[in-house]
């Protein structure tokens, strides 16, 4: 076997406190080889991935360990202990980077054709920039023309943005690729073309590529080697399969137990009971823009319906028609037969009470100047007429059902982990044992592990406090676990609706059996 | 789909960090901080403690015949009335610097509840008040200020109303910024959804939340109070005489710079120190604030 094209050994790096972040880490990766780097927020997988570019964010050093590059003409260097200049010859060209957004990576006020010729200028590409601009942009499957190469950024979908991104980085025939976790913010779909070129590119190309991700069902799709991180240590590395399927490190195993699997079983559904919340004929225009064009969803006492969508569908849209977030639509909302006011404040109180909602970024829906139990003690305190030390009790034993250490209590949001935090925002909404909850993407902002105990936590909830749920979200993957029911948003309509097994099993829209073909599987 | 102990490290790695609690003590670590506060603190202990330690220091009151018209002997000599310039500057710091207080206290009150309002609310009532706002900012402070107390006359109380009232356009422009950017916030929404009255979401939900370019504000504003009352009293249009005040001493004896230039140099040198400091103290202010959401955004 021929050298590895990227080969980092023993690389260790702290924070300049003295704090170690990565702790001898060494993995190796051959041309035309994809390894993914996995782990969660914080195990330091992206700060090891930029060690192959050479780079350190901001408060970091490097504190031992080499970064060997053979690139494809020229000799091995050890990038480490390069120059800055030297180093920022190589990158871009030997070794490029795709960043996980973008939409922030794009220079907003530049063409696209352009700001992919200036990486190759920029490096002395040898031969006409504005072939290869043509050819690079047709390898990631985009149009080449004149016009397509004119446009903005923001003239482009997220999708297409992340194929230019990929399209810089592939422009002068780098050796590696740094992929760091390209595909979060979009859609399966999305994510499905650009996986594929990625694929198709490295192997083309003979490109080593080093794929950054937490996800490990897109891991199972891609990637030819695993290695995962935790806590700064690099604690397995191996072929995919073997990793995937017989994994040794038991937080690989724990990893994978969490990983949402659409071959689950779903749990019986309850016995159909009268409507407790029905939503008829909503329609949501802002201007021409129709966003839903009649949607009936109908929630049984207990039952569990998950909304399924992709960014653009509506599906918050609805969720926060129901919760009275959103007063400009028409049609009817109706609570046991009873019509519901649009916005919340003409609800009454009790009806206010019986429908509760959890914002999806846990990192925005609580106040970063009050407490947790001041913000859980918010409805409280609006909503029943609970005195104050009968509150208290009651932000407690909630906290205890979310499993929310109780000396948390009086912690400022950011004091607390993502995860923590988005058990205080359920504890919020169910602090007043609501028959409704609406659960509007309150795991993607979230590591898959803590997605998991979030899940848990929510159907366990739910079982206990005998409450109806719409939770919103647009992996499919999630339906056996959680819900009893699948409605499928698209472009404002609902176009399929049914039990999970039936709709999983045998789905009848064509979009419901593209999305299921899609969606990475482990 | 099986739990797995999630948290099991993050609450650890968040107690590693422990962010510090607030502007003031952020700004604080800021050298310009520590500079301000102390130059500040020297001219508030002056003013505030001369009224009562002039007398005892040089035996004169504020407007006592100490001794011939402009003659430097005594500690720093006397004005043009013969009247101990000591005495007088001690004695001429406590009212500038409580109108200060008062202007900058009344300007961003309003200006703060006008801001919120207009940024909280949005739609016509937004561009209503800050297109009002607008055609305020266009005429200069000074200029207002001018006009009316040339139709009153000069009042302490007008004073004090009419450079709070000028500070607040500039004021509102900055906490309805402020304020924007934290409607849109998911927690705003929340409180919306439990039906929160409208000013306890102003007041409870907002405020904290925008303090940061609050006090970058207050600061700067106290700066601006202590110069425009200062050019009044110079103009002869803030504290009248015979009371002692530092821009009122500053015309008083000009005109006898060269040979008995403390008359001048000190309430110059006092009011330069004090607009520094405050100036000094907004700056690290808003540095603290800035590097603050810096970091949130990262």
């Amino acid at each position: 076997m021929t050298d590895p094209v990227l080969e980092v050994t023993g690389l260790a790096v702290h924070t300049t406190a003295g704090r170690a972040v990565l702790r001898d880490v060494s993995y190796a990766i051959a041309a035309g080889e994809v390894l993914a780097l996995v782990g969660e927020s914080g195990s330091g997988k992206t700060t090891a991935g930029l060690a192959a570019l050479g780079h350190f964010r901001r408060g970091l050093v490097c504190a031992g360990g080499t970064v060997t590059l053979r690139p494809r003409t020229g000799e091995p260097v050890d990038l480490l202990s390069l120059g800055t200049a030297a180093q920022r010859r190589l990158r871009g060209s030997a070794v490029s980077y795709i960043p996980q957004d973008p939409a922030l990576s794009l220079n907003p006020a530049l063409r696209i054709g352009l700001q992919i010729a200036e990486v190759l200028r920029t490096h002395g590409y040898p031969g006409s920039v504005e072939d290869r601009v043509a050819e690079v942009l047709a390898e990631v499957g985009l149009p080449a023309d004149e016009r397509y190469r004119r446009r903005y950024p923001h003239q482009l979908s997220g999708g297409q943005q992340q194929r230019v991104g990929i399209a810089m980085a592939f422009a002068c025939r780098p050796s590696v690729v740094v992929l760091d976790e390209p595909t979060t913010g979009l859609d399966v779909m999305t994510q499905a073309l650009v996986l594929e070129t990625v694929r198709t590119l490295t192997a083309e190309h003979g490109v080593a590529a080093l794929y950054i991700t937490h996800d490990l069902a897109v891991v199972a799709q891609l990637a030819d080697r695993v290695a995962v991180m935790y806590q700064g240590d690099l604690v397995e590395c191996g072929p995919a399969d073997r990793v995937l399927r017989t994994p040794e490190h038991a937080y690989t195993k724990r990893l994978l137990a969490a990983v949402p699997d659409l071959s689950a079983r779903p749990a019986p559904a309850p016995p159909p009971d009268d409507a407790v919340l029905a939503a008829r004929g909503i329609h949501v225009a802002y201007g021409r823009q129709k966003v839903l064009r009649g949607v009936d969803l109908a929630l049984t006492r207990g039952e569990c319906v998950l909304l399924l969508g992709e960014s653009g569908s509506g599906k918050t849209t609805l969720s926060q028609c129901i919760a009275g977030l959103n007063r400009n639509f028409t049609g009817t909302v109706a609570l046991e037969g009873t019509p519901l006011a649009s916005a919340t404040r003409q609800r009454s109180t009790d009806e206010r009470r019986r429908i509760q909602y959890v914002f999806q970024s846990p990192f925005s829906s609580l106040n970063p100047r009050k407490t947790i139990a001041q913000s859980i003690e918010v409805p409280l305190v609006r909503l029943t007429a609970l005195s104050r030390t009968q509150r208290r009790e009651r932000v407690a034993e909630m906290l205890d059902r979310v499993r929310l250490r109780s000396d948390l209590a009086d912690r400022l949001p950011d004091q607390l982990s993502g995860g923590e935090r988005q058990r205080a925002a359920i504890a919020r909404a169910l602090v007043t044992t609501p028959d409704v909850l609406v659960c509007d993407e309150v795991t993607s902002a979230l590591d898959v592990s803590v997605q998991a105990a979030i899940v848990d936590l929510l159907g366990e909830l739910r079982r206990e406090l005998g409450m109806a749920m719409v939770f919103v979200t647009h992996n499919i993957a999630l339906a056996p676990e959680v819900a009893d029911r699948i409605a499928v948003l698209r472009g404002g309509e609902i176009v399929e609706e049914g039990p999970v097994e039936t709709v999983l099993s045998a789905p009848s829209h064509s979009y419901t059996r593209e999305l299921l073909d899609t969606t990475p599987r482990l | 789909m099986t739990a797995v102990e999630e948290e099991a490290t993050v609450p650890a790695a968040a107690a590693a960090t422990p962010r510090a609690a607030g502007l003031i003590r952020t700004a604080w670590a800021f050298p310009q901080a520590k500079v301000g506060t102390a130059l500040t603190a020297i001219v508030v202990l002056v003013a505030v403690l001369g009224p009562w330690l002039g007398p005892v220091l040089t035996g004169h009151s504020t407007t006592d015949f100490a001794g011939k018209p402009f003659k430097p002997d005594g500690l720093t000599g006397t004005d043009g009335l013969g009247r101990d310039v000591l005495t007088r500057f001690l004695a001429g710091g406590s009212t500038l610097l409580l109108y200060a207080v008062l202007a900058t206290a009344l300007g961003l009150v309003l200006g703060a509840a006008i801001g919120m309002i207009a940024g909280y609310r949005g739609g016509w009532l937004d561009a209503v008040l800050m297109r009002g706002n607008d055609v305020l900012l266009s005429f200069p402070q000074l200029v207002i200020a001018l006009l009316a107390i040339a139709v009153i006359g000069p009042q302490g109380w007008l004073l004090v109303l009419v450079i709070g009232l000028t500070h607040a356009p500039r004021t509102a422009r900055v906490a309805r910024q402020a304020t924007v950017a934290v409607r849109g916030q998911d927690y705003i929404r929340a409180a919306e959804m439990y039906a929160v009255p409208r000013s306890q979401i102003l007041l409870r939900e907002i405020l904290p939340n925008i303090t940061g370019p609050l006090m970058v504000e207050v600061g700067l504003r106290l700066t601006y109070s202590i110069g425009y009352l200062a050019s009044l009293s110079f103009l002869g249009l803030g504290i009248q005489p015979p009371a002692a005040d530092w821009g009122l001493m500053i015309n008083e004896n000009r005109i006898a710079l060269v040979v008995q230039p403390w008359g001048v140099l000190l309430p110059v040198v006092a009011i330069a120190l004090l607009a520094v400091g405050t100036n000094l103290v907004a700056d690290s202010l808003a540095s603290a604030a800035a590097g603050r959401t810096r970091k949130v955004r990262s």
